[in-house]
């Protein structure tokens, strides 16, 4: 009972925060709102016993990604309102609205429609079961995911290693001004040079 | 009552519609760029959802790497945002037609 009331709550953030993404003017209240939707996905990781995802989930999308929005809503002065009313193309809005739905519909019908209905339709979706690595539930959650990462995957998280690095180096390449010459210790840094 | 895989993934669905129609409607590239993190974690959701259903930790691990691109797309969509504004402050996603800066 009380994962109900759990999950509705951390439901009702998550949507809230999305809705609160879309449909605020102000691109300032967009982020805060998207912090407010992170924070309730992090509640429903714990609820599913993903404790370390729950973490990462704070640490790195809500403490580091949504503050390097904020930080570039703010050196780049676009927190003025967005004018929802002006579309370019004529019925953008409705011709949003209407595929956001048929999305909608198509998630929930593959969902609900295949196999047997109801719970039943989740297992339609996964088809035959195959456990790669078995969670061993005597075990803390990160002990699983850690087997899990450097055993079998190993590999791919030394590649995000390296995206991560090719990441860092982009970002100083595109952000460089050409031709401004370096700064020195003692001039302070300025946006516009 | 219980709360079975079922409720997760509909609050999943319902995210990345969410997420889909902010991605279409709004000209803002930087709420654009939100929306789309919207929608990646609807789909983070998803992959728990499905790890406790099937009692796999791969879902999780697969989560892991998601938040991993996701922190590194950011970085460099933004800093792209960041070169292409700098010189013509306002501008919208419809202004950005060439790939010419």
């Amino acid at each position: 009972m009380v994962d109900v009331i759990v999950f509705v709550v951390a439901g009702v953030i998550v949507l809230a925060g999305g809705l609160g993404v879309v449909l605020n003017r102000n691109p300032v209240r967009s982020a805060l709102s998207l912090v407010a939707s992170f924070f309730g996905v992090a509640v429903l990781f714990v609820l599913q016993e993903a404790h370390f995802l729950a973490l990462v989930q704070v640490v790195v999308y809500a403490g580091a990604i949504v503050v390097l929005f904020l930080f570039v809503i703010m050196l780049l002065g676009v927190d003025e309102v967005e004018d929802l009313s002006v579309e370019p193309l004529t019925g953008q809005r409705i011709g949003g609205v209407v595929a956001g739905v048929a999305v909608l519909a198509f998630l929930l019908g593959g969902l609900f429609l295949s196999g047997r209905g109801g719970d039943e339709g989740a297992v339609a979706l996964t088809g035959t079961e195959s456990v790669t690595q078995p969670i061993d539930e005597t075990q803390p959650n990160i002990d699983n995911l850690a087997a899990d990462l450097f055993g079998r995957n190993v590999l791919a998280f030394e590649a995000t290693a390296l995206l991560l690095t090719i990441a860092t180096v982009g970002a100083v390449v595109l952000v460089r001004n050409a031709g401004a010459e370096d700064l020195t210790v003692d001039e302070p840094g300025r946006a516009d040079r | 009552m219980r709360v079975t895989e079922t409720w997760y993934l509909t609050l999943s669905a319902v995210l990345f519609a969410i997420g889909f129609v902010g991605v279409l409607v709004r000209r803002n590239p930087l709420v654009m760029f939100m929306s789309l993190e919207l929608m990646l974690n609807a789909v983070n959701i998803s992959f728990v959802a499905f790890a406790g259903r099937l009692d796999d930790i791969a879902g999780q691990t697969a989560v892991f790497f998601v938040l991993v691109v996701a922190a590194a797309e950011v970085v460099v969509g933004l800093s792209i945002v960041v070169a292409v504004m700098r010189r013509r402050p306002s501008i919208t996603a419809d202004d950005l037609r060439s790939l010419k800066g």
